[in-house]
């Protein structure tokens, strides 16, 4: 083929623009069918999502421009036999063309930028009556405290939230960086040592969620999960009472220590429920953990004592091939009578 | 056998090492036993020293210093008597070596052998994360082995490979006989090989390879055990390595270029490693700055990071990414040089908008400084930040945009020669656009709060650098593979490495925008169970994508022993380096190149972009009298000769 044939070919721009347009649409409607993001449990979830609906939107189109084009040109400007010697046109530019795509994106640039600031500033507007919950990250769990106007403050392994109250988490963190993630809430933030990180969410649909930390943080990063629980105003409230109420006064003996007390806590649970399970293994529970010791291994033959210690202050003893990493706050977070049942149960299954 | 260990080379290069180490042992003794502490010889300060010492020993013992010893020495230099220009033998490739298309060639080598290595560590994550669950290496492995793929991909591959490759072509496009500084040459080379080994001896270390992220963020980097050190003291060989060679390309160009190649003259692949270089220069130092910051908080106490005294863990993150983000620059503007050449020369057509794309490579060079802080978005720091880092970060996109429409334009009625670095050219560009586009998103604040730390980011980094960079380097290394080996790849084997390559490739990291959306966090060597059947479609894909390196592997090995021999142009290109023979002659030309026109003015009848003056022909007059290169219509000096 010469180069006059060449040139006397016509080149089907319509055809390019008409089957670009039918691929962005179905581009776009593939990208809004698809269900992309998690359950949807806070009132900042709606606006993130409807964003990159929009981002979708704009961007689909460009990426099938690119993509027909130059398919086209491989299609039809492809060197075919006996033009092995053949040059193009020698095109060098266009200034109105080049003005045209950098300002079209420049423009569309600002303006996705403009809407998101909105955005951002909906998402992070204080609230009415927000609530206050400290959190806290360290290697490789999170607790979380309830100020109280009265009385000291409530602290729980599990994040209780009540539904349609509008909550601000005051972050922190004990060793190395992490970062507190909901991904049902969408928003996140780093927990970094020496400041306090802030953000706000309003749940609004009742269930369980994962908690996640996603800044890599050691060893046990994969396994820093906790669960975060939005119940009614009403359990919430109830759950907050039977909190203050005073340690053990249901159930635990005045004195202590004898033991003798029938556990009423279910303490697979109060290991499930603390992320023991993430780090340790114990056939009991199912866990199969491996940042720290194995316990059906380590605490065969333990008594009560040691095992209580180990909670207690996990830096007394450290077995041998292993940091002392474990968390030092268990004192804390787990009730007496909490604390009493898992050492009994320990001492039980582990090894069995 | 004794004179092999005096004289400089390997052996005395490993003796010097080894002497390293004692003087380590040494100082340490001095010092420890001076301020009475205990134990005299402690484990980690002795390591910290020596993984200086040992490589500067190498260094050393290598005879890399040997000139510049005598001359500060007052001793006689000894004389350049080029005998030790071009490579006779393998053993050539193995000592030091001033010859830029030598050390090109061990550039791309050494940066292609941490390829294989990276690319190995990311099969053996792929197969632990087949499965939920822990089956096949634990967490300290694990976190060690994304930490060293990265920083071997990125210290040791992207960023050198490109330096590899502008080494052997750019002095020869430039018309030069070699590179400005050929005794720096070769010592920013020799830094890489050490920077490399040091990262993989840290899976040695006791506590295993360092495990923070190629990111190394304190405080975990300075709390982490002993293997992190390797990171910390081989990121500054790598550094070091890069900023010497970015001075050299700087001066190089500037000082270098034959007669008659004005700025607007050059390629666009050296306009591409002219912004790399000024990058280089100057974000680099910042990345030595944080890492020496961790290393004298680890070694000395100096709680720049420590909270309790004062120290800031956010300054960490800021110093950082100041360097990290220019670097993805770093790691992507000499790909935007390759696919430049490639596409003009495969379409038959000039460059479309010369001008512009060299201004945006500069516009991306100043604007790449203003945007670091969106890796930040989540960090805490202060919040007015985030708005004008996402303005930024949206707006170097219409630099990036300009590029990719003017080479679209540039495909636009040329005449396509669909074979193997053209493929990878276009395969570059709508992958490139796919990362590009996920790059705005990054930037839009309230999705990067959901997104961030997730395998939204993991797909949109593999997008850019092996859908963008990488598939630069493949095209860079298949068009110039002639000209440094004087042999011919297999073009069948090339087309179905691409093929094989961009679709695994698609089939890896494109589902990783899915569960990163979904949550799935990054950096995690278990997950939910709900992410568990797109991981193992993505581990598979991954495996495939692995052995598609192997096609490379062989076509390249088994066509640079026995490929059929190349001539000196065969892709009928016009810029200088395809002048001269395949591969080009010692110092590269015989007599030194005039340059009389643009660079890409195919298609303009009996137009040249340089001429080789051997004696008898007149040399054309040199444009220099006229403002315009290769920019818009500008009509060519038409020569004859």
């Amino acid at each position: 083929m010469s180069e006059e044939t060449r040139r006397q070919e016509r080149t089907p721009v319509l055809l390019m623009v008409v089957i670009g347009a039918i691929a962005s649409a179905i581009g776009i409607a593939l990208g809004l069918a698809i269900d992309w993001f998690p359950t949807k449990a806070s009132t900042q979830a709606g606006p993130i999502d409807n964003l990159y609906d929009l981002l979708i939107i704009l961007t689909v189109p460009i990426f099938v421009m690119v993509s027909v084009i130059v398919l086209f040109s491989c299609w039809k400007f492809r060197m075919r036999p006996g033009e092995e010697n053949l040059d193009g046109p020698p095109i060098h530019g266009n200034t109105k063309l080049e003005v045209v795509w950098t300002a079209i994106p420049a423009i569309m640039l600002v303006l996705i930028c403009s809407w998101a600031y909105v955005k951002l500033t909906d998402i992070e507007q204080a609230q009415a009556n927000e609530m206050r919950i400290n959190v806290t990250g360290q290697q490789f769990a999170w607790s979380y405290e309830y100020p109280q106007a009265s009385g000291k403050p409530v602290k729980s392994n599990i994040l209780y939230l009540p539904k349609d109250r509008p909550v601000r988490f005051f972050v922190h963190a004990l060793d190395v960086l992490h970062d507190f993630w909901v991904p049902a809430f969408r928003m996140k933030i780093d927990a970094v040592p020496g400041l306090t990180t802030k953000y706000r969410v309003t749940p609004n649909r009742l269930g369980t969620y994962p908690v996640v930390c996603a800044e890599l943080c050691g060893l046990g990063h994969s396994v820093m999960r906790s669960t975060a629980k939005v119940v009614s105003p009403a359990a919430f409230n109830a759950w907050i009472a039977k909190q203050k109420a005073p340690a053990g006064a249901a159930t635990a003996p005045a004195g202590g220590g004898g033991g003798t007390a029938k556990p009423t806590v279910d303490a697979k649970a109060v290991f499930n429920d603390n992320g023991c399970g993430g780090c340790h293994t114990l056939a009991d529970a199912g866990s199969n953990g491996a940042i720290g010791p194995n316990l059906d291994k380590v605490l065969v033959g333990k008594d009560a004592t040691f095992i209580k210690t180990s909670i207690e202050k996990p830096s007394a003893f450290v077995e041998k091939g292993f940091q002392d990493i474990m968390p030092k706050t268990y004192a804390d977070t787990l009730k007496p009578e909490e604390l009493d049942a898992l050492v009994t149960y320990l001492g039980k299954v582990a090894g069995k | 056998m004794v004179a092999k260990f005096r004289a400089p080379g390997m052996y005395r290069a490993f003796l010097f090492a080894a002497y390293g180490v004692a003087l380590s042992y040494a100082i340490i003794w001095v010092f420890r036993t001076w301020y009475s502490l205990d134990p005299v010889f402690k484990g980690e300060p002795i390591l910290e020293l020596a993984l200086f010492l040992a490589p500067l020993g190498f260094l050393v013992g290598l005879g890399a210093f040997t000139y510049w010893f005598y001359w500060a020495s007052g001793k006689r230099t000894l004389a350049e008597d080029h005998s030790g220009h071009g490579a006779h033998s393998w053993r050539d490739y193995f000592r030091i070596n001033t010859d830029h298309k030598v050390i090109g060639i061990q550039y791309v080598v050494t940066s292609f052998f941490f390829f294989f290595v990276g690319g190995l560590f990311a099969m053996l994550m792929r197969a632990e994360l087949a499965q939920p669950g822990r089956q096949f290496v634990d967490a300290s492995t694990f976190n060690g082995l994304f930490s060293v793929h990265a920083s071997l991909l990125i210290f040791l591959f992207i960023i050198p490979v490109f330096a590899g490759l502008a080494n052997f072509v750019l002095p020869l496009m430039i018309g030069a006989p070699d590179m400005a500084f050929p005794r720096l040459n070769a010592l920013s080379f020799w830094m890489l090989p050490l920077a490399g080994i040091l990262m993989l001896l840290s899976f040695a270390a006791p506590g295993g390879s360092f495990a923070s992220g190629w990111t190394a963020y304190a405080p975990l980097s300075v709390t982490a055990p002993e293997g992190q050190v390797f990171f910390t003291i081989g990121v500054q060989f790598a550094g070091a390595s890069s900023i010497a060679t970015a001075l050299n390309f700087l001066v190089t160009i500037i000082t270098m270029r034959a007669p008659g190649m004005s700025f607007f003259r050059m390629p666009l692949l050296v306009w591409a490693n002219f912004s790399t270089s000024l990058l280089v220069v100057i974000a680099t130092p910042f990345i030595a700055v944080s890492q020496f910051m961790v290393l004298f908080d680890r070694a000395l106490g100096f709680n720049f990071f420590e909270p309790v005294r004062n120290g800031d863990v956010l300054m960490y993150q800021h110093i950082f990414w100041f360097y990290s983000h220019p670097a993805v620059y770093i790691m992507m503007l000499p790909g935007f040089g390759i696919i430049s050449e490639i596409l003009a020369v495969k379409s038959r057509k000039p460059i479309f908008g010369y001008r512009m794309m060299a201004f945006s490579l500069l516009a991306i060079v100043v604007l790449g400084f203003t945007v670091w802080a969106h890796h930040m978005f989540v960090s805490g720091m202060q919040d007015w930040i985030r708005v004008p880092m996402m303005i930024t970060t949206a707006i170097i996109a219409v630099p990036t945009g300009i590029k990719i429409f003017s080479w679209l334009a540039t495909l636009w009625r040329g005449v396509l020669h669909l074979d193997t670095p053209m493929l990878f050219a276009l395969g570059f560009l709508t992958m490139f656009t796919l990362g590009g586009i996920s790059g705005v998103m990054l930037a839009i604040i309230p999705f990067t709060i959901h997104v961030s730390d997730t395998y939204f980011i993991v797909a949109h980094i593999h997008y850019v650098l092996f859908g963008g960079s990488l598939f630069t380097i493949f095209a860079g290394v298949y068009y110039w593979f002639p000209k440094m080996t004087g042999r011919m790849y297999d073009e069948r084997l090339g087309k179905l490495h691409f093929w094989t390559t961009f679709v695994f490739f698609n089939l890896t990291f494109a589902p990783m925008h899915v569960i990163g959306i979904q949550g799935m966090p990054r950096r995690v060597a278990d997950y939910a169970q709900q992410w568990a059947t797109w991981n193992l479609l993505i581990s598979i894909a991954s495996f495939f994508l692995g052995l598609s390196a192997l096609i490379f592997a062989y076509n390249m090995v088994a066509s640079w022993r026995g490929g059929p021999k190349a001539g000196s142009n065969p892709w009928n290109a016009l810029t200088l380096e395809w002048l001269v023979t395949s591969p080009p002659p010692i110092f590269n030309f015989d007599a030194i190149p005039t340059v009389v026109g643009g660079p890409y003015e195919y298609g303009v009848p009996g137009a040249v972009h340089g001429v080789l003056n051997d004696g008898g022909a007149e040399v054309p007059q040199p444009a220099g009298a006229t403002a315009h290169g290769g920019g818009h219509g500008a009509t060519t000096q038409e020569t004859d000769h």
